[in-house]
């Protein structure tokens, strides 16, 4: 009866197979037990105290990249929300600027032109192949040696390029540049439902209208009319050398511009490459067939390639950007007070509280991960084939 | 007669490339020339700096230089090229880091016979390979004898290793411990237990949610603490294990890949012959799953081999640690170029044959199968 009762326990597929994770949770629990174990033994001896009570205290330290200001004052969970912001900023920045030149690339790389296109190429080969971080250390490098202040660069005597960030007139707004700028948004919406009609007033008339003109038309004239109607309402410091340093205006720090390049050339290489095999994957019928019915080249690309393109895009370019989400947290090697700059490695090494900060620092990442592939499969659904399985 | 010249001219297979390829419109012939004179002046600038007015051992005086006031750069301020003698005078730093100079030979050693204990898994048409294989597995016991020490021969701690060899012994070893465990999670991950999918799903899902610096931080300060007393891995097993770990999830994805390719029939043809889970598994699907897998394989590893760059930041010398510890000493401050120029140039060596490898693959899968 016993044997009996064993026999099924192994031979038996379905309750074998409760017996090995019945196992596996055991030795799992009784792991997750030895180390908590072990741990607050470790904590005790060592004398670390724990808990989240230190993100009230005050920092005692500065950052000099915020969004929100920031003081020594200020507590250790604003100094988080400093970080957070600034990781999330050259992620932003980054990922834009990274699909705009991984765009040109991919396409250059598709060129007719021999030269051109291998231009290319060697650019792709040479930065994927080279580690993003020492990147990022290359041209931090390169930022640091620029003239100093003293001998600043200047660029139309507006712009000043420097060791120490490049300076730059800051915006003064004054009373009724929210309408310009309400204008700019009411005409991008109105620019919407005009391409709407127009697309209809076309299926019926079959007359073609020049649609991207009148609405980029109206899009760049409704703000400046307004802008020149409200009395120019906007006006711009510009940074003056006095003494040491400038006066006025802002500066982007090259700690910020080196981040940008280092993560923005690395991850466009990768997306160049996606977007040359998404065009690549559009099977030549499709181009002929539009050709065949008298459709110009441009028409071509905008209307029949990129769209079937853009679903073999969509994927990879979302773990792209996952990819340079992740790199931004390598700001710490030159100074760029990110997430794990920051908090992740200032208030640790103040508090002492490892395990808490490391915990929020890794939740953080993986919020902002499912954040961003929860958006780009939205997106990919909206592009894929419709009834496709 | 001209004409006949004009049309062996129009009809020769170089001119009708050239034309096709460069000059076939308005538009192209402007691009093409913008882009001569683009390669030209970044390439004459290029050559001009590493090579023809570069300073390699001596300056222009023929002084040896020992460190950067003996530069041509310093005699004769922005009229010379690289100064590679800091490449040449800290070699060793960024071959072998700080190991001994008289136990380097060992490093060599390991280095001259790392080629052989690879090339049987690369290539599986080389003469006596099953030989090769057995040397590979013999190949870590090997290294580990011969870089650590032990009877016979004197014990060099990890904390004196650096350069180059931080860099292969991170990538090579977190590549090789990482396949078993990656084998192990994708299979989990298709596993039928729901409890046993979940760990592999949730493991592989936060190790790639997370950037790999805060693993080495989480290996660094709280691993440690996860210890008894008396257990105290160094710096570099520390890092080794977080490198393990995130290496682990990434091929684990790849592995899956190939997993998902095999024909269902395959599985019920094993089945059906009375096959258990085990026997198909080794004998049917992993067999055609890994060799699918190997292409996205060697991907994830260049990958890892490019992010051991940031162990610098967790305090340990490799590659990138070495360069940036030659830049901070006095003597050589200032030239980053020549030293971040060589660490890429390594590092491209490495991917870039990487690369090439797995292309070389992909071509031979492709031709094998249809």
């Amino acid at each position: 009866m016993q044997s009996n009762f064993f026999r099924k326990l192994i031979f038996d597929e379905k309750s074998r197979n409760l017996l090995v994770q019945a196992l596996v949770i055991g030795f799992f629990a009784l792991f997750i037990y030895i180390i908590v174990q072990q741990t607050s033994y470790n904590l005790e001896k060592r004398g670390i105290s724990t808990g989240f009570d230190f993100l009230g205290m005050n920092a005692g330290y500065d950052i000099s990249i915020s969004l929100i200001p920031f003081t020594s004052d200020d507590t250790h969970l604003r100094a988080y929300f400093v970080g957070l912001l600034n990781t999330l900023m050259i992620a932003v920045c980054g990922c834009f600027l990274a699909t705009i030149l991984g765009f040109i690339v991919g396409i250059i790389r598709l060129s007719s032109n021999w030269l051109f296109r291998n231009i290319a190429y060697v650019y792709v080969e040479f930065t994927r192949n080279v580690p993003v971080l020492l990147q990022i250390i290359l041209y931090y490098s390169i930022l640091l040696h620029l003239p100093k202040i003293k001998q600043a660069i200047p660029l139309f005597d507006t712009f000043y390029i420097s060791n120490r960030g490049l300076f730059s007139p800051s915006p003064i707004l004054k009373d009724g540049f929210s309408i310009v700028v309400w204008g700019f948004f009411i005409a991008i919406v109105f620019t919407f439902f005009l391409k709407k009609y127009l697309k209809k007033k076309q299926e019926k008339s079959g007359k073609q209208y020049p649609i991207f003109l009148i609405n980029s038309a109206i899009i760049i004239f409704t703000p400046i009319i307004l802008y020149y109607i409200m009395g120019r309402p906007l006006e711009f410091d510009f940074p003056v050398l006095k003494g040491f340093n400038f006066k006025g205006g802002m500066v982007v720090r090259p700690e910020f511009i080196g981040m940008l390049l280092g993560l923005s050339i690395y991850t466009a290489a990768f997306i160049s490459e996606t977007v040359r095999s998404g065009i690549i994957s559009v099977s030549k019928g499709q181009k002929e067939a539009s050709q065949a019915l008298g459709l110009k080249s441009n028409l071509v690309m905008r209307l029949i390639i990129i769209p079937q393109a853009l679903r073999v895009i969509i994927p990879p370019l979302t773990s792209q950007y996952l990819n340079l989400t992740k790199n931004s947290s390598l700001g710490i090697a030159i100074g760029y007070a990110d997430l794990v700059h920051g908090f992740g490695g200032i208030s640790l090494n103040q508090t002492g509280r490892a395990i808490e900060i490391i915990s929020m620092v890794m939740l953080t990442y993986l919020t902002i991960s499912l954040i961003i592939s929860l958006f780009m499969n939205l997106y990919n659904k909206s592009v894929q084939f419709k009834g496709n399985a | 007669m001209s004409t006949t010249l004009t049309s062996n001219f129009i009809h020769n297979k170089y001119y009708k490339w050239i034309v096709k390829n460069l000059f076939s419109s308005w538009v192209n012939s402007i691009l093409t020339i913008i882009a001569l004179i683009f390669v030209y002046e970044v390439g004459s600038f290029f050559l001009n700096w590493a090579i023809f007015e570069a300073d390699f051992r001596t300056n222009f005086q023929g002084e040896v230089i020992t460190d950067r006031i003996l530069c041509s750069k310093n005699i004769v301020p922005g009229e010379y090229g690289a100064c590679w003698a800091i490449i040449y005078v800290r070699w060793d730093q960024f071959m072998y880091g700080f190991y001994p100079i008289e136990e380097i030979w060992r490093v060599n050693f390991v280095y001259a016979l790392l080629p052989l204990a690879i090339v049987g898994i690369l290539f599986d048409k080389i003469p006596y390979r099953r030989f090769f294989i057995y040397f590979t597995f013999i190949y870590p016991f090997i290294a580990y004898f011969m870089l650590y020490g032990g009877p016979g021969i004197s014990v060099v701690g990890t904390n004196k290793w650096g350069g180059l060899l931080v860099t292969l012994f991170l990538g090579v070893t977190g590549i090789a411990l990482a396949f078993p465990l990656s084998i192990i999670l994708a299979l989990g991950r298709r596993s039928k237990m729901p409890i046993i999918k979940t760990m592999c799903v949730v493991f592989i899902e936060f190790i790639r949610g997370v950037p790999l610096i805060t693993l080495l931080f989480t290996a660094n300060v709280m691993l440690p603490l996860f210890l008894p007393d008396g257990v105290n891995p160094d710096n570099l097993l520390r890092a080794l294990v977080a490198v393990t770990l995130f290496q682990s999830a990434y091929m684990a994805e790849a592995i899956r890949g190939g997993l998902q390719a095999i024909p269902r029939g395959q599985l019920e043809a094993a089945q059906s012959l009375g096959l258990g889970y085990w026997q198909t598994t080794r004998k049917i699907i992993l067999p055609q799953a890994l060799k699918i897998a190997i292409p996205p394989i060697v991907n994830t590893c260049i990958g890892l081999f490019k992010d051991t760059s940031l162990v610098l930041i967790i305090g340990l010398f490799d590659l990138l640690g070495i360069g940036r510890a030659a830049l901070s000493d006095m003597t050589w401050t200032k030239l980053y170029y020549e030293v971040y120029v060589f660490i890429s140039l390594v590092f491209f060596i490495f991917c870039f044959g990487m690369s090439r490898y797995s292309l070389y693959l992909e071509k031979k899968l492709k031709t094998d199968n249809s």
